[in-house]
């Protein structure tokens, strides 16, 4: 990591914000549409993304709907279908099942049904992580849509790279769910989380990050770890911790749920021989899950372990602390996970 | 009993116009149900005998850059809106040349080219989207203006009322137009609805509505024809309830035993092509040859599109895996297959 003068360090919140801003800036088209998203004393979205936008775009372009997430998202379907490039905003990502119509059999079939002769090119931002709020405001559901043909579906977890694939999705030709974890957007996590430093280096100078192309966030021969969001963080805290026992974890983020890079995943495997896939999200049918086939199907022979998931555990998300916390992975429960797997002592084949 | 069509300031040349696109409407779907029984075409079929007044009042009044949305009883809205019989029946058939490639088929039919998103076959899955081309036309400053067609069961989705009353609050150029055939599928309205007026239902949501006789074709176009100028003025949208029946069954199969015969009768006494043939004769007999003239021309159109459509080649199967995203990449299961 540099520390030179140049160096501007950015929240993933901040990053996205300019992300959006460049966009906009760039190309006409692209509008913000949601809730609370541009009201003069308001939020600039729930998590105050949009906070100084309309000043710079007026109303026009940052657009204040009922909350009606069927209308916002069939708004942003129409008008993607008729040539604008709209960044619909649910709030949270526990709301997209009001609207599941409108992504599922709209958005990501248009194109399909049209035999090509539509294009529906919007940006939905989700965001989605435990975060002491409960079973309705807390969800990871980045896991249903990976399974709809027709959307893609990406999951950044700093700031450089989620203003990459931001700007990116903003200019793609498809439907993109773009599930960012609400604890992850501040520049200091919190205590819960580890309160680890969440800014990193942004250029000044444009950049895109691709989407489909994983990103490996630490280099070690023991283990492969594959992780999203604040799991990710976890995770290289867990690899931190092993580190130290000689367990040398190889730590990749795949950012792009949809399409999934396992070309980046089998390099790393064929070195390691061992995979532990984790992530927020409930265990059974999981995007891990997913991985976890294709791997067993494509590359048994490089196993020398079997696969380990590490999940959210498969109940709704309590609001109590000390209830939230026996069920979303932290970083003793992946350390162990890692180590046993590693070790060959102790663990459950799943967790 | 039923009242004549008034064709006054209908000119003889649109008087024509209207009665050989809804000719033409019928005399698809006639041969649709043929085809389907002999089991040429792949699928199921919703038909449209009976509405064909609205679909050709409606998209008469339209623009070639305005759009409209579908439902899964599309044929009519396709060729009204300018879908040629030829790309329409190719599509049912499945066929390459067909307006979707094959895609879309039958309760998908459409073609943006002509100003028609495929058909949403999801109810009251067109109201939602029409908000946002509304919403595109508006920010555009384009001029253009989006009907949505859909039917009475639509109107208890929570589709209707989320897009309804988001375009009324935006002031969107949009037409809605709930064509009440009286039946979601089996159910009748009454049974589901207190308020069985959609005019008085929409007037929740500050959007003006008329009740217009959806077996009236020259009605509807007028309706129409109000409609568009309001919506495209920049005071919102407008809708138009058409009141209309489907001589068919919900789809094919449906016996229609949940409805009488005697109520039929009453409303094929209306039927939007002999009222409309009454209507050009009445004021001028002579025209007997012209629509004469407009059937046989009709037939020749249909046998040209049913040829069309069985000598049309077979998509490839390839093109099965086109079309998911501009960019595509490895779909795992094929590569899985492969290796």
């Amino acid at each position: 990591m540099t520390t030179d003068t140049t160096e501007r360090r950015l929240s993933v919140g901040e990053a996205i914000r300019e992300a959006i801003a460049e966009e906009m800036e760039r190309d006409e088209r692209v509008f913000l549409i949601g809730e609370d998203i541009g009201i003069p004393g308001g939020f600039g979205g729930a998590f105050g993304v949009y906070l100084g936008l309309p000043e710079k775009f007026g109303h026009d372009r940052i657009i204040d709907t009922p909350i009606s997430e069927k209308a916002i998202a069939g708004a942003a379907v129409g008008a993607a279908m008729m040539g604008m490039r709209p960044i619909p905003d649910l709030q949270y990502s526990d709301f997209i099942f009001e609207c599941m119509d409108e992504i599922v059999n709209q958005a990501a079939k248009m194109r399909y049904m049209s035999g090509g002769k539509l294009k529906v090119p919007l940006v939905l931002r989700l965001p989605v992580g435990a975060s002491n709020r409960g079973a309705q405001h807390g969800q990871s559901p980045e896991s249903y849509f990976i399974h709809v043909p027709g959307l893609k579906v990406v999951c950044p977890s700093d700031a450089y790279h989620a203003k990459g694939i931001m700007k990116t999705a903003i200019r793609d030709d498809d439907p993109v769910l773009v599930f960012e974890h609400k604890l992850l957007y501040g520049s200091k996590g919190r205590e819960s989380a580890g309160g680890m430093d969440l800014t990193a280096h942004v250029p000044t100078e444009e950049y895109l990050v691709p989407i489909g192309k994983a990103v490996v966030k630490r280099s070690g021969t023991d283990v492969t770890v594959v992780a999203t969001h604040l799991t990710l963080y976890r995770c290289l805290a867990a690899a931190e911790i092993l580190a130290e026992e000689g367990i040398e974890c190889e730590v990749i983020d795949p950012l792009s749920l949809l399409p999934f890079d396992v070309e980046t995943v089998y390099t790393s495997l064929d070195k390691t021989g061992r995979l532990v896939i984790a992530h927020e999200d409930t265990f059974t049918g999981g995007w891990g899950a997913e991985l976890a086939a294709r791997v067993a199907g494509e590359r048994f022979e490089s196993l020398r372990a079997p696969i380990r998931r590490i999940a959210g555990h498969d109940v709704p998300l309590p609001v109590s602390p000390v209830l939230e916390d026996a069920i979303v992975p932290d970083v003793q429960r992946i350390t162990n996970q890692i180590r046993s797997l590693v070790t060959g002592r102790g663990g459950n084949g799943g967790a | 009993m039923s009242t004549p069509i008034d064709l006054t300031g209908v000119d003889r040349e649109t008087a024509l116009r209207l009665y050989r696109q809804v000719v033409r409407l019928r005399r698809f779907e006639d041969k649709v149900y043929q085809l389907f029984l002999k089991g040429e075409l792949p699928g199921t079929v919703h038909q449209y005998q009976g509405q064909e007044a609205v679909a050709v009042g409606v998209c008469d009044a339209l623009g070639d850059d305005d759009w409209i949305t579908s439902t899964h009883r599309p044929h009519g809205h396709a060729i009204a809106k300018g879908v040629s019989m030829r790309a329409a029946m190719a599509e049912l058939y499945g066929k390459a040349t067909g307006c979707c490639g094959g895609k879309g088929g039958s309760m998908h039919l459409g073609d943006p080219d002509v100003g028609m998103v495929p058909a949403i076959a999801i109810v009251a899955g067109g109201v939602s989207v029409v908000s946002g081309m509304g919403l595109a036309f508006k920010l555009q400053k384009s001029g253009q203006v989006a009907a949505c067609f859909f039917g009475e069961g639509a109107t208890n989705e929570g589709a209707f009322h989320e897009g309804l009353n988001f375009s009324a609050v935006q002031r969107l150029p949009i037409v809605y137009v709930c064509e009440n055939n009286l039946y979601g599928a089996s159910t009748a309205y009454h049974l589901t609805t207190l308020i069985p007026e959609v005019t008085e239902r929409v007037k929740a949501y500050g959007i003006p509505a008329v009740s217009v006789d959806g077996m009236d074709v020259v009605a509807v176009r007028t309706a129409m024809q109000e409609a568009r100028e309001h919506a495209a003025s920049g005071q919102g949208p407008m809708l138009i309830e058409a009141k209309t029946y489907r001589f068919a069954g919900h789809s094919r199969g449906d016996a229609r035993k949940y409805r009488g015969r005697d109520e039929e009768d009453i409303w094929k006494e209306l039927d939007p092509i002999t009222r409309m043939r009454a209507a050009i004769l009445a004021r001028d007999p002579a025209d007997e040859a012209a629509i004469a003239q407009i059937d046989a021309e009709i037939e020749t159109e249909l046998d040209d599109a049913v040829e069309f459509a069985r000598q049309s080649p077979l998509p490839d199967a390839a093109l099965a895996f086109t079309d998911v995203y501009a960019d595509p990449f490895p779909i795992p299961s094929v590569v899985g297959e492969r290796s």
